[in-house]
């Protein structure tokens, strides 16, 4: 018996800028979850391309894959996704220490991680563990977690699921300054609300692309 | 990520379970501390018989009767057996030796200025016991060729004895009553302690002589001797001694002298023939301690893969933060790796200790084997990584979409 094959995602051709805010919606099975796994690098496209960052990682090897996602690609979950036993500081650490391109000392890793805590936020919670912690300044966290290697893109899954509206209305709000500071943002999502933050909602829809709409201004 | 990091995180996985981290090195501890001390006490017995041995005397020849199939003995219903007359005979005329000695000790209690001691060894000796078993005369003197020829009713008293019948009286001159027989003490043996079970301070050397005419039933034995011990001057000269032994009491018995009905033994024979039982001993023991090793090892990879599952989320993390599947696996096999190490060290510290304990406190002699420490300490760590790899392969082989979805 041969495989089948499902196509999750069919003739996508999407192309993000540098500096966008992108939102893409979709129902469950609408593919998002296999577009969003493709763009994190944690899967590879069947067929197709995916240039990441001007680099074709399309059919890059696993552990090739690994230092993509090291480097360029923040990942914010849903779920926080912090490891219970470690503080905030050591959360933020942890890509730096997969990081071998840049050898920086236990010390400079620290200093950085303490610096992006402040810039979220969370200048005053460097040393508590995650059960210490509200669902929005563990979601700080792993913001801060997603951009201390200065990757080339955000890429976050439903960022406020979790959350009550207050606290996903200050987390959008973050996402705001970070995309001032002018980081690139995918965001998946099922909110309409949250889409509105976006420069741009894109619409999956059974594997494809049903409307690709550019936003002018942002609240 | 460097060696030196993946330690810290491997480290702090196991400091996460603190309780489990140690239950699961429990395992690898038995092994490695079973393994030291089993070599331990096997060697320590081995030197408790050699010692033992030694104690008897240097370069010591031991004659024993043997049953033969062709002595004359046999047809009289008993036994061909070695006499007092053999062993005068191994005296006079066998050259190149400090002495030759016999024993034959009965159990009295014995009395003296009103202290009883209830069953006191009284060894009967000849003059030459000093000489050939190498002990010494601590105040009198030992009695002589003559007087045990004439069995003259003289005591030497080991240390103890003396202090426990007279105390602070001189005992030299003072009479004693073992069984219904007096004898007058001449000489007190200096203290030598309990060299291989034996306590040579607790008996009393009468000449064999009397122990023949007035404690051993003749129908028992008469005259007969069960082991003579020979002294040669020195080790170059064992083999003229003990083949002038042979001649003489083949001669003396009238036997065969391809199958005589005695035999010669020398103690670096019975060391040797000691050593391979201990030997036997010894690998019988260390194998059932290996197999302890391996159970600990099996431990380590069923609360490994335990743990691989229960993370799965944190390696999917990982993962998606950078760490390529070699920085999962290392992760994870330092992590057996540090908890079998951690059971050799903790393991390596109770088997000294155990030793130690057994030696100072208890009734077994256990002496430390050096090579054990560092093979018991690379076991554990070969334990940690053999079976370390499994699970932490199947943590670097999961799939980071499938282990963030875990749960």
């Amino acid at each position: 018996m041969g495989e089948i094959a499902v196509h999750a995602l069919r003739e996508v051709d999407l192309q993000v800028h540098t500096g966008e805010f992108v939102a893409i919606m979709g129902t469950s099975g609408s593919g998002k979850s296999t577009l969003m796994n493709i763009l994190g690098c944690l899967d590879r496209p069947t067929d197709g391309t995916y240039i990441l960052d001007g680099e074709d990682v399309s059919q890059l090897s696993k552990d090739k894959l690994a230092g993509v996602r090291n480097r360029k690609i923040g990942f914010v979950f849903q779920a926080y996704n912090l490891l219970p036993q470690m503080d905030a500081v050591k959360n933020v650490m942890l890509p730096m220490l997969y990081n071998g391109s840049a050898q920086h000392s236990d010390v400079e890793r620290r200093e950085r991680a303490l610096a992006m805590l402040e810039s979220v936020g969370l200048g005053d919670r460097t040393h508590h563990r995650p059960t210490e912690m509200s669902g929005g300044q563990q979601q700080r966290v792993s913001i801060a977690r997603a951009l201390i290697n200065q990757p080339a893109i955000i890429l976050a899954d439903e960022p406020t699921g979790n959350l009550d509206t207050r606290s996903g209305a200050e987390i959008m709000d973050l996402f705001h300054q970070v995309h001032d500071q002018g980081r690139t943002i995918v965001m998946v999502t099922h909110d309409p609300d949250s889409a509105t933050h976006a420069q741009r909602i894109i619409t999956l829809c059974d594997g494809q692309i049903v409307s690709d709409e550019q936003r002018r201004s942002v609240q | 990520m460097s060696w030196r990091q993946t330690l810290l995180v491997a480290w702090e996985g196991l400091i996460q379970n603190k309780v489990r981290s140690m239950l699961t090195t429990l395992g690898v501890i038995i092994g490695v501390s079973a393994v030291i001390m089993m070599l331990a006490i096997s060697a320590g017995a081995e030197a408790e018989i050699a010692d033992q041995i030694n104690a008897l005397g240097p370069n010591l020849i031991m004659v024993m009767s043997s049953f033969s199939r062709s002595g004359p003995g046999m047809g009289m219903g008993r036994p061909p057996e070695l006499t007092y007359e053999d062993l005068e005979a191994v005296a006079e005329n066998v050259s190149g030796i400090n002495g030759a000695s016999a024993e034959q000790s009965t159990t009295q209690d014995v009395k003296a200025a009103g202290t009883t001691l209830e069953s006191v060894s009284i060894l009967g000796v000849t003059d030459d016991f000093p000489a050939v078993h190498a002990l010494e005369v601590g105040s009198g003197r030992f009695f002589t060729d003559e007087e045990n020829d004439e069995a003259n009713k003289l005591a030497v008293l080991g240390y103890s004895v003396a202090q426990e019948l007279f105390g602070e009286t001189y005992p030299i001159g003072q009479q004693i009553t073992a069984g219904s027989v007096r004898f007058t003490v001449i000489g007190v043996m200096a203290e030598q302690g309990s060299v291989g079970g034996t306590d040579y301070d607790s008996r009393i050397y009468v000449p064999i002589t009397v122990v023949f005419k007035r404690f051993v039933n003749a129908r028992f034995g008469g005259d007969s001797v069960r082991v003579i011990y020979v002294s040669a001057e020195s080790e170059s000269m064992m083999d003229s001694v003990m083949t002038q032994i042979t001649d003489l009491l083949v001669e003396r018995h009238d036997v065969d002298p391809d199958s005589p009905d005695f035999n010669l033994t020398t103690q670096s024979a019975i060391i040797d023939t000691q050593a391979s039982t201990t030997e036997t001993f010894r690998n019988l023991l260390a194998w059932v301690a290996a197999v302890s090793l391996i159970v600990g090892g099996i431990g380590i990879m069923n609360i490994m893969l335990v743990s691989v599952t229960e993370r799965t989320r944190e390696i999917g993390l990982r993962q998606a933060l950078g760490a390529r599947p070699r920085d999962v696996q290392r992760q994870f096999l330092l992590e057996a790796v540090i908890l079998s190490l951690a059971g050799g060290l903790l393991g390596v510290l109770f088997g000294v200790g155990g030793s130690y304990i057994s030696t100072t406190f208890g009734s077994m002699r256990a002496e430390l084997v050096p090579l054990s420490i560092p093979l018991a300490f690379g076991a554990s760590a070969a334990v940690g990584i053999f079976f370390g790899y499994y699970p932490a392969t199947k943590a670097a082989q999961l799939d980071p979409i499938e282990a963030l979805r875990h749960e």
